[in-house]
């Protein structure tokens, strides 16, 4: 990894490997960000939007862990969260077995290390600045020169698929959506990351932008070693580009697994569902009513016990009260179901035991 | 990978590479009210400058045979003021006191109101209410009767006309560069920057000023009006410039008493400050949509 695109030279030994191949590259426990809904003077005070309430997940060396779930679950705030734009409320992340913002990691380290790619390709460009002091600003920030920031620009622009000659100078509204999107990315590895997150990086793009953006960053994690947190709604796009998901839903896990067991074999009725929704490429096969209806509750005041009752067609007694935790359903495979757990007294969950 | 690189070759390149600055200049000059505005502000602003080799006479030389004579009355090509000084080169003089006391305000308002304006919309929180609700106060007064109420407690003069008049205008400068700061401050390109280790001084320098100075500098250019016209008004109650001295709010107080016996001497100070003032507005008008087209 070092110096495949010239950094300067401490830059190594900062990025590299220091726990090992077995140690998780991001661990993320009990992570908790409330929003509070500040009472003003006429509004109810008090009130918090509980947007990630205690979630735990790790991602391993040069792995792709994919995030879905419905708008409003949580997904980008807890990539927020870690790309510590936010401050959470608790949680702890360890970054190659160091905890974010210690001694021995700070936030600036840190952030050297972990990059983002953002949804809105157009929002996330600066309109003032050119295609290549948009890349190089990242390197500049971090001590080095203009002339060798711009060389490594124009490296990772043509490594994008963007000829420097004729993209470097321009500015983002004289470029394409896909081609913007480039860019980003290109800033993205600016820094010679080594886990990349990207939060919804192609859903604004159309289909078969999307297929060529998504191939380029296969290409590209192969080639710098990358590990990626993919956020999307898209489970088609998730399922391509993930080896294990993670799927979420009102500020909790639902279930996470290896990406063919979660497709395949579900262990959560919400991943269920999902699945259930995407439409079907067999016309004789449509899904003739909808899997799932409504909009989740709202995670101001989110429903006791299991948080996916209200909408569960398996719901039973036991899932109203008592807050289901993650059970084993497989094969380094968790689900947050009752039905999981043989002691849960959910009336389906000895059959379950029998299936996994 | 290469197809959408291709694409779109002979559209983008024409005005590839163009720096924003120029792309709104190139549409500033197709507009004809912003460059006929432009043009009478430069010719105003060229003759108020080389006033000594323009003008015809000695503006402070009057002559108590030659008072309030009309227009074109010979050698008085604009008429003669109540001390039978000559017109055209009051006029001409004037502009250089008026449209000092219009721009170097707002200059200054500029600085201060966005400096803060800027620190709090970027800083946001608790300063940023503070700040603003301080702001707020400010704009309980009037702006007239700010400037009269500070203007009279400061004394009269030009520099402390000045220093009223900045007091006035920096709570609204300050008020649209927060507004602007503040909605700049969460687009992802920001948190892009931040999350690239950029440190807050350099987020500000690269990413925010150059996408809020464009439209707090636009509305200050419109403000410039409002303070060349509450200048005048400083000087016409006697709180800004003192006689003899030429300035055009001065001279349409002195005139005033003139207004029956020479109606058209007496208003051409005013006509003076409505040309200027709204080809200020014009301007900023037509700069406002030349650099609105492209974000």
């Amino acid at each position: 990894m070092t110096g495949v695109i010239g950094l300067p030279a401490h830059v190594p030994e900062l990025g590299e490997d220091r726990g090992g191949p077995a140690t998780p590259l991001l661990a993320v426990s009990g992570l908790i960000k409330h929003f509070g809904k500040r009472g003003g003077f006429l509004s109810k005070a008090g009130a918090v939007v509980r947007a990630v309430d205690g979630v735990s997940f790790d991602v391993a060396k040069g792995e792709t862990l994919g995030i879905v779930g419905e708008s409003g679950c949580g997904k980008s705030t807890v990539a927020r969260l870690i790309m510590q734009i936010i401050k959470p409320d608790a949680g702890e992340l360890l970054f190659d077995g160091e905890a974010v913002g210690s001694a021995e990691l700070d936030i600036r380290s840190f952030r050297k290390q972990v990059q983002m790619i953002f949804q809105d390709s157009y929002a996330s460009l600066n309109p003032r600045l050119t295609v290549e002091d948009t890349v190089a600003f990242g390197p500049r920030v971090h001590g080095a020169s203009r002339a060798q920031s711009i060389t490594l620009a124009h490296d990772l622009l043509h490594r994008v698929g963007l000829e420097p000659g004729r993209f470097a100078g321009r500015y983002p509204h004289e470029i394409s959506g896909g081609q913007r999107q480039r860019v980003n990315i290109a800033r993205g590895l600016a820094l010679n990351p080594r886990l990349l997150i990207l939060d919804e990086a192609v859903s604004a793009l159309d289909k078969s932008v999307e297929a060529q953006v998504l191939n380029l960053l296969l290409d590209l994690k192969a080639e710098f070693g990358l590990t990626y947190i993919f956020i999307s709604h898209d489970l088609n796009v998730v399922r391509f580009m993930s080896d294990r998901v993670m799927v979420m839903y009102l500020g909790k896990v639902a279930e996470v697994g290896p990406a063919d067991a979660v497709f395949s074999k579900p262990g959560h009725p919400y991943t269920e569902a999902l699945l259930a929704s995407m439409p079907s490429m067999d016309p004789d096969n449509r899904t003739q009513e909808a899997p799932i209806t409504g909009d989740p509750p709202n995670p101001i005041n989110p429903p006791p016990g299991c948080r996916f009752h209200t909408r569960c067609k398996y719901a039973a007694d036991v899932c109203k009260v008592d807050e289901p935790l993650l059970y084993g359903v497989g094969d380094m495979h968790l689900a947050a179901c009752h039905i999981a757990n043989p002691a849960s007294g959910h009336p389906l969950a000895t059959q379950a035991k029998v299936a996994a | 990978m290469s197809a959408i690189a291709d694409s779109p070759p002979v559209v983008v390149l024409a005005q590839a590479g163009k720096g924003y600055w120029a792309s709104v200049w190139s549409r500033l000059i197709k507009d004809k009210v912003a460059m006929t505005a432009l043009a009478v502000i430069l010719v105003i602003v060229l003759a108020a400058i080389f006033a000594p080799y323009i003008a015809p006479a000695d503006p402070f030389k009057g002559s108590m045979l030659r008072r309030l004579k009309p227009i074109g009355f010979p050698g008085y090509p604009l008429g003669g003021d109540e001390l039978g000084r000559d017109m055209l080169t009051r006029l001409i003089y004037g502009g250089r006191l008026s449209i000092f006391m219009g721009v170097l305000p707002v200059l200054c308002a500029f600085v201060v109101g966005s400096s803060i304006g800027i620190f709090a919309g970027y800083v946001g929180g608790w300063i940023n209410t503070l700040l603003m609700r301080i702001i707020d106060v400010f704009f309980a007064f009037p702006s007239v009767l700010l400037a009269i109420a500070l203007s009279g407690a400061l004394g009269a003069g030009i520099l402390n006309s000045i220093v009223s008049l900045t007091i006035v205008f920096v709570p609204q400068i300050a008020r649209v560069a927060e507004a602007v700061t503040t909605q700049i401050r969460t687009r992802d390109y920001v948190e892009a920057a931040r999350v690239s280790g950029a440190g807050a001084f350099t987020i500000v320098r690269m990413h925010v000023l150059g996408n809020v100075l464009g439209p707090i500098f636009v509305f200050s250019t419109s403000l410039i009006s409002v303070s060349m016209i509450l200048a005048a008004g400083l000087s016409f109650l006697g709180l800004g410039v003192k006689p003899p001295e030429a300035e055009w709010g001065l001279m349409l107080n002195t005139l005033r008493t003139a207004i029956y016996s020479q109606p058209l001497v007496a208003a051409l100070p005013g006509l003076m400050i409505f040309m200027v003032s709204i080809s200020f507005n014009l301007f900023s008008d037509g700069l406002r949509s030349a650099m609105e087209v492209k974000q």
